[in-house]
């Protein structure tokens, strides 16, 4: 046990040159904090060394046997999450995203991170009814509240109907948005039973329960997830099979003559 | 991410009693978080102000409606009282963003976005806004999406909000709790500041100070409104520029006008020679467009912001066109 102390002071950092000395001091880690973290580095570096001797496969078991907490952590949250009617208690640093606490804690991995800054949708998961992006949301703000990601849509073994309107539809190609359309979808089908409006609504002060929404009501109140492989047409119907039971294919036109004289003039 | 301590108030009291210098209320986070990410706030502790109870719509004292801090933006733009008697408010609330970011977004944190300035979120760039004393890279750089009124040699940025356009048409007062306990009112055209000296300081706000509610007077242009926005896709960007427009109508005469824009300088700017131009005027295309003329005459656009000033004076015409022909 000495001996373990004493090697634990050997790795203290005595003689800091000024460029690590500057580093540190940007990063805001003094005095304990700063040695605690020096410490976690020491130790992740051996890792690193150490891991050529373990095979893949250890690493992808080693996944079930994750402990909840993790061993130090800097500004450390204990909280009750509850995903998909399950509750797990989670040990995390306070700048963890929703995100990253449901992919990297949780094991859940439906939810995608694309570009991690409330630009393009794909983390999209709804809490207490509502779409929100995971990647803007910290985990610490989640206590108490019912989220639910694209793993908990299927009930009793059966897809949700707009899962299976997408695989219907081909609402996807690549697929890496497609957790995050098929959450917002859903959301969105309740949004328009509650009579919402969006900013493409022809008459705002006309409050009505249970919209039929056009496909420009449908693009509109989607545009906060972005498919980079362009399924747009697909999404929007599938969307309308769930919505409408109106599976009709949309289709584009160029604007007419008149059409474009008129919005000229508007 | 820099680590910060993380405290969640239950109350007005245990928030501002939380408060310390280099802190920030977290809301919505939608803006607060993506620039910590980006390393361009760097708070020491966040206060969660989440489960603080101003969240109601509620009506007020003087024939108006008081928006709850905490309430969220779609809930604000798809209430009742905000769709019937403020639809400019509730129009300009739903071009912003997204349903997933409208979800999550606070009014009070609408309040204090920040800019969009592309120099603002490269830490590498210089900034006098994001670090005083750094110098202005846009003035000389890429100034597009840049001020052309009210701006400073320090800083040329603009506001990003939709929903504060819509305030400064209509008119609102700010409420704010100051960390003593008492509160003060803010008229909405003081609560926002032109860059100056100091462009690091957005609002007029003081430190520790947080936003309960935002008070609107009797609603005025409830019949004859539109929000253009004119951006670089038709959803989910931020604004070229942007014009809230309202107006009341009697007998065929302007009784009085509420306009503003966006995208156009370090505050939602109201369009106060405008405004006074059309009271008392029939509406009509000429009145319109001398009005807009009047306005625009004092823009001080960039090298690459120069089609803002012809671009505001079409956006001008066109929101009052819009508004005056308005049915419903």
């Amino acid at each position: 046990m000495k001996e373990i102390k004493k090697w634990k002071e050997k790795v203290e950092p005595i003689n800091l040159n000024e460029d690590e000395e500057t580093i540190l001091n940007q990063m805001g880690l003094k005095g304990s904090t700063r040695r605690k973290f020096l410490k976690q580095v020491t130790a992740a570096s051996l890792s690193i060394c150490a891991s050529n001797y373990f095979s893949s496969e250890v690493f992808a078991n080693s996944i079930h046997k994750l402990p909840d907490n993790a061993g130090v952590l800097m500004n450390e949250i204990k909280l009750k999450l509850r995903v998909n009617d399950l509750v797990k208690p989670l040990t995390i640093d306070s700048r963890t995203s929703l995100l990253d606490a449901l992919r990297e804690h949780l094991i859940l991995t439906g939810t995608k991170k694309g570009c991690d800054h409330g630009q393009c949708g794909a983390c999209t998961v709804i809490i207490d009814g509502k779409r929100h992006l995971s990647c803007l949301t910290l985990a610490a703000t989640c206590e108490n509240k019912a989220i639910t990601t694209i793993e908990g849509l299927a009930k009793d073994g059966k897809m949700h109907p707009m899962q299976e309107a997408f695989l219907k539809h081909d609402g996807f190609q690549c697929g890496y948005c497609t957790p995050g359309q098929i959450c917002s979808a859903v959301a969105l089908l309740e949004e328009a039973k509650n009579g919402d409006a969006s900013f493409v609504t022809d008459n705002l002060k006309q409050m009505q329960r249970n919209l039929k929404l056009s496909e420009e009501e449908i693009r509109e109140r989607m545009s906060g997830n972005i498919c980079r492989c362009g399924a747009y047409n697909n999404i929007v119907q599938a969307f309308k099979q769930v919505h409408s039971g109106n599976a009709e294919m949309p289709t584009w036109q160029f604007a007419t003559k008149e059409q474009m004289e008129k919005a000229k003039g508007a | 991410m820099r680590p910060f301590t993380y405290t969640s108030a239950n109350s007005k009291e245990q928030a501002l009693l939380t408060y310390r210098p280099n802190s920030h209320y977290l809301a919505g986070g939608t803006n607060l978080v993506d620039l910590m990410k980006e390393d361009v706030e760097r708070p020491d502790q966040l206060i969660n102000i989440n489960n603080l109870s101003y969240n109601q719509i509620i009506a007020n004292d003087n024939g108006g409606i008081t928006l709850g801090a905490m309430a969220r933006n779609s809930e604000t733009a798809n209430h009742q009282e905000v769709r019937t008697k403020y639809p400019l408010l509730s129009m300009a609330m739903l071009s912003a963003a997204t349903d997933q970011i409208r979800n999550m977004a606070s009014n009070g944190g609408n309040l204090l976005q920040r800019t969009r300035c592309p120099y603002f979120f490269d830490t590498s760039m210089p900034c006098n806004k994001r670090q005083p004393g750094t110098g202005c890279g846009a003035k000389e750089g890429m100034n597009a999406l840049h001020a052309i009124f009210g701006y400073s040699d320090k800083c040329i940025a603009v506001h990003p909000s939709d929903m504060c356009v819509a305030l400064a048409a209509i008119g609102a007062t700010i409420e704010v709790q100051k960390p003593g306990g008492s509160s003060r009112m803010i008229a909405f055209s003081d609560f926002h500041r032109l860059p100056g000296e100091q462009p690091e300081k957005d609002t007029n706000l003081l430190p520790g100070e947080l936003i309960t509610a935002i008070h609107l007077a009797k609603p005025e242009f409830s019949d004859h409104y539109y929000y253009l926005k004119i951006r670089e896709r038709s959803s989910y960007a931020f604004a070229l520029i942007s014009v809230a427009a309202g107006l009341q109508l009697n007998n065929g005469v302007i009784t009085k006008a509420g306009l503003a824009m966006g995208g156009v300088a370090h505050k939602p700017w109201k369009l106060i020679k405008a405004e006074a131009y059309l009271s008392g005027r029939i509406p009509n295309q000429a009145n319109f467009e001398a009005a807009a003329t009047l306005e625009m005459k004092d823009a001080k656009p960039f090298k690459e912001s120069k089609y803002k000033v012809e671009m505001g004076t079409r956006a001008i015409v066109r929101a009052l066109t819009q508004a005056y022909e308005r049915k419903a």
